[in-house]
């Protein structure tokens, strides 16, 4: 049920409340003298979207290339598509594909119908009006695409209902009829819709399908006759598909940057992991410790059907300069430190460890950013200058200070209620605002001081507007 | 469970260790060491410097106060061996208020530095146990508030597994007495801010002075110095015994 411009209509019915001839658009008010009791639920579309998306992802476990189906559906029978080339022989062949599919399906509460075919709009077509709940799946065999679509609706070429209506009026009730008018005849009559869709579903165009992920050629999986749920099971299960995933890379002549590894659950959800590599890698070890780290984060539910392993960024391997080494030295042998930097980022987070950088800024602050730990060309070393702290705040902490003149450094100052006299000062050193972006956010100059308090202390101070502020210590 | 898995670490690295003496490793003492450029430092460790493969706490002498001066000491002695030594030094903190910029007055060039950044004492401590497993880093600083007898008998030995240079930077001040001595590092230092000499001209900050107590070492002396940082040159100017008022009530610290 949904609102339309003239009030509560119904916008998808079961298969109930179609045969005592409910119709979807139907007005409810209409709806409810037909079928006294009738039970009517909110239409939530966005909910529903949701739904296929995830019932799309699930048939990720049939194949990596699949994509939710809905937008040509009136009666809210919205499907999935799913690529089947060269993964059938994984489940036994066509048929016993087609029929795992359906039963799963029909466990998880789903009504399913289901069909293969050499083209994703005849697939459409057969399974929605070519299967009954007697034999709610379907195979069209090579060559006999223009054979099955024939006798079927001219609404299962993926129309619109007013094109569908019209055809209709023009006594045309079969595709095979529908296949007899010239193209030209068509489309001056209905537009290149009609013929595009026809064609599309007879092989003769082509009909991409939208995938719900980009199609990766290096995925390996495993299936498991028993779900498995223990963690032991899980970590060969993972070190297995590792290895597999290897030899591809191995193959391929490729290392993985970033991985993938899906979880299909008895009960039709997944859980997904993704880890990235901070350089490409094919090293089996490897790959299985960084998965090791998730290991306790991994909830197999009741059980794990089909565990999926995919390398989602894979570039080709290449040595790298890492600027790690001391002058003059070529010796030595920094293998492991990718891997290493992998360990470290599966534990504490992705991001995690960097390298500093020296940035074009006059402010302190600004003067360091973060790169990641392998860049081809390490950036220009930072600039000598004056002392610089050796731990600095992220945020100047303001503090009081008693200074004599202006200009002049802080004779004491006091810092978490302890009073600071001040032996030994340098400065200042006057930091301008980078005025084309701070002038604005009123930001002005700095003047720093270096300063050594009686007991040894040694702080970087700034006076600024005629406040004080704390930004560092020295050694 | 989790005893176990330990006990079998454990003696994973006691047979490495044995391994490695029968293929010939010199005895444990007189492992690799890198000198710290000042005698009278050099003179109270064993082999006349600092064990290569092994974990060497710092200590500030008081929170914050002197967590600049432990820093510095941190970094000039690991300066001194980033010169031998290929490889990135990877410092492991929670606040990440190192400033690189600074780095190169103690011989550390930061282009050769790997931050990381952990969450808690024991993710740092589990990250330096990783780095120190693998000889392609130079050496490996951990900052903690603390940490205890378990974890850093497994720094150690990861150290020596892996032939790296562990640094545990206390950001905390550790009482000296009144808690039992927990470490399994090969040194321990405690270091604490001295004023500065003037440096040419009266007035100005000189060059970095502090206190340092080598509180323990491995076969070697324990000592109190008195020492000077020179980062124009990246070396040790000055390392005296500490003759001053405070290293009585220093010693009597210690020995309580």
């Amino acid at each position: 049920m949904g609102s339309e411009a003239k009030g509560l209509a119904l916008s998808a019915v079961d298969p109930r409340a179609a045969a005592a001839g409910l119709t979807p658009g139907l007005p409810l008010a209409e709806a409810r003298g037909q079928v006294p009791g009738l039970v009517s639920l909110q239409a939530d579309p966005a909910g529903d979207r949701a739904a296929l998306t995830r019932l799309a992802s699930w048939c990720g476990r049939y194949s990596p290339w699949t994509a939710p189906d809905g937008e040509h559906d009136q009666e809210g029978a919205a499907g999935a598509m799913i690529d089947a080339s060269g993964c059938a022989h994984l489940f036994g062949g066509e048929a016993a594909m087609l029929a795992d599919l359906v039963a799963r399906l029909e466990r998880l509460g789903f009504t399913a119908r289901a069909a293969m075919a050499e083209t994703p709009g005849a697939a459409w077509a057969v399974a929605r009006f070519a299967t009954t709940a007697a034999t709610p799946w379907r195979i069209v065999p090579p060559g006999a695409l223009r054979r099955a679509l024939a006798p079927l609706p001219p609404a299962a070429l993926r129309i619109g209902a007013a094109e569908a209506e019209t055809l209709h009026r023009l006594g045309l009730r079969s595709i095979g009829e529908l296949e007899t008018i010239p193209t030209a005849a068509l489309a001056a009559r209905l537009g290149r819709g009609v013929a595009r869709r026809l064609d599309q579903a007879l092989g003769r165009l082509e009909d991409p399908i939208d995938p719900l992920r980009h199609r990766t050629p290096l995925e390996v999986r495993r299936g498991f006759g028993e779900p498995i749920g223990r963690r032991e099971d899980l970590a060969a299960a993972i070190e297995s598909l590792a290895a597999a995933l290897c030899r591809r890379l191995e193959e391929s002549g490729e290392g993985a940057r970033r991985l993938m590894l899906v979880l299909h659950r008895v009960d039709g959800t997944l859980q997904e992991v993704t880890l990235g590599t901070s350089r490409a890698t094919r090293d089996p070890a490897h790959l299985k410790r960084l998965f090791a780290e998730r290991l306790d984060g991994l909830d197999p539910g009741f059980g794990v059907e089909i565990m999926t392993l995919a390398a989602r960024a894979a570039e080709s391997l290449t040595a790298r300069q890492t600027g790690f080494m001391r002058e003059r030295d070529r010796t030595v042998d920094l293998s492991g430190l990718p891997e290493l930097v992998d360990r470290l980022e599966s534990r504490l987070g992705a991001g995690m460890v960097t390298r500093p950088r020296a940035c074009e800024s006059y402010l302190p602050e600004r003067a360091v950013a973060a790169a990641p730990p392998f860049v081809t060309a390490y950036p220009a070393a930072f600039a000598k200058g004056p002392p610089r702290p050796l731990r600095l705040l992220d945020r100047p902490q303001p503090i009081e200070a008693t200074a004599l003149l202006p200009d002049y450094p802080p004779v004491q100052y006091r810092w978490r209620r302890l009073l600071h006299r001040v032996s030994k000062a340098d400065g200042p050193e006057r930091i301008a605002p980078e005025w084309w972006r701070e002038i604005a956010a009123g930001a002005t100059a700095r003047d720093y001081f270096r300063i050594e308090s009686e007991e040894g202390r040694r702080s970087w101070l700034f006076r600024a507007q005629g406040r004080w502020y704390l930004h560092g210590a020295f050694a | 469970m989790r005893h176990e898995g330990e006990n079998e670490v454990t003696l994973a690295e006691l047979r490495a260790r044995i391994r490695r003496l029968e293929a010939g490793g010199a005895a444990e003492g007189g492992r690799a060491v890198w000198p710290l450029g000042a005698a009278a430092l050099d003179a109270a460790l064993p082999g006349g410097g600092l064990a290569r493969a092994a974990v060497h706490e710092v200590l500030p002498a008081r929170t914050e106060a002197d967590d600049g001066p432990a820093a510095g000491f941190a970094l000039a002695v690991l300066g001194r061996l980033m010169r031998q030594v290929s490889g990135p030094l990877l410092w492991i903190a929670r606040r990440q208020d190192l400033y690189p910029p600074a780095l190169g007055g103690f011989g550390v060039d930061p282009a050769r530095l790997l931050l990381a950044r952990a969450g808690d004492d024991a993710a740092a401590l589990w990250s330096m146990e990783e780095a120190l497993r693998c000889p392609a880093v130079a050496a490996a600083v951990a900052e903690v508030n603390g940490f205890d007898r378990t974890a850093a008998r497994r720094l150690q030995l990861a150290a020596e597994a892996g032939g790296v240079t562990g640094l545990l930077l206390l950001r905390r001040h550790v009482a000296p007495r009144g808690r039992q001595d927990p470490s399994a590092a090969q040194t321990r230092w405690r270091i604490g801010a001295l004023p500065s000499r003037d440096g040419g001209i009266a007035g100005l900050p000189g060059k970095p002075r502090w206190r340092v107590e080598l509180l323990r070492v491995r076969g070697g002396v324990p000592g109190d110095f008195e020492v000077e940082w020179d980062d124009a040159t990246a070396d040790f100017t000055l390392a005296a015994p500490f003759r001053d008022g405070a290293a009585a009530t220093g010693k009597r610290a210690r020995s309580g």
